[in-house]
């Protein structure tokens, strides 16, 4: 039977660089909480990961080698978190919503470093054969 | 690698922030400070924040936060007839700045609290860092 490891890893190293990209904006969020006029971005995790699952967005490359432009590779597309109340300065940043979900996506990300590890037990269980 | 890059962006907000505070501690320190007229008069100081972003990747998400400058308060001056004091001029008046010292307050809880979510976001980056090197042991 062949064994293909990056195969028996499943999603979960995209899920791994999606929750970090997604840090990052949440971050930038965070940091941008008192700047008047900023827009709090973020992006549709779930959407993005099924998305890199299918595969829709790679572009068509000429030959094999090509490289393909970074959002395609972590098909995740920004978008414009909607506010729940309205500022006098135009911020759009809910502090403690983005904390919160900085917080959830911290969790995430440790689950899927925790099964991550699993799997890769479960790999070398199989290499070493004991 | 993502997370270490919030480490520059909660980075800067921390740096904002500190300005934040520094200028909100500088205003509350020189609520009092009378002059002899309106030009020497010390005036409420407030930073003006900008996202940073970068230039070549416009649509992209903010890159952190940066202090474009710090602006004066344009509201009005205090004026008080204290002919007693050394500072009072011809007329008996001295100028005091327009602080407004509960404003000022706010604004220190304001910032302190930002502060503290953009230290927590460093430490949570951390420690799921720490956890992606430890991956698979």
């Amino acid at each position: 039977m062949p064994i293909s490891i990056d195969q028996s890893l499943g999603i979960l190293p995209r899920a791994l660089q999606l929750g970090s990209q997604r840090a990052e904006i949440l971050a930038s969020n965070l940091a941008n909480a008192d700047t008047p006029g900023y827009k709090a971005r973020d992006i549709d995790f779930s959407a993005a990961l099924s998305r890199t699952q299918g595969g829709t967005l790679a572009l068509e490359t000429a030959s094999p080698g090509q490289m393909q432009p970074p959002a395609a590779q972590s098909g995740a597309s920004l978008m414009y978190r909607i506010p729940i109340q309205p500022t006098v300065d135009g911020n759009t940043v809910d502090a403690q919503g983005q904390y919160a979900e900085f917080g959830r996506n911290g969790l995430q990300y440790e689950a899927s470093l925790t099964f991550l590890t699993d799997r890769i037990k479960t790999l070398i269980t199989a290499i070493t054969g004991n | 690698m993502s997370l270490l890059n919030v480490f520059n962006i909660a980075g800067t907000g921390m740096t904002a922030e500190s300005v934040r505070l520094n200028l909100t501690a500088s205003n509350l320190a020189n609520a009092d400070s009378a002059a002899s007229s309106t030009g020497q008069t010390y005036r409420a100081r407030y930073p003006v924040f900008e996202a940073m972003t970068n230039p070549l990747v416009p649509q992209a998400s903010a890159e952190g936060v940066r202090v474009l400058g710090v602006v004066q308060s344009q509201s009005p001056l205090r004026s008080e007839y204290a002919p007693n004091n050394p500072l009072a001029d011809k007329n008996g008046y001295i100028h005091l700045p327009n602080v407004n010292v509960v404003e000022q307050m706010a604004d220190m809880i304001s910032a302190s609290q930002s502060y503290q979510s953009n230290v927590d976001v460093i430490n949570t980056s951390k420690q799921l860092l720490l956890k992606t090197l430890t991956l698979g042991q």
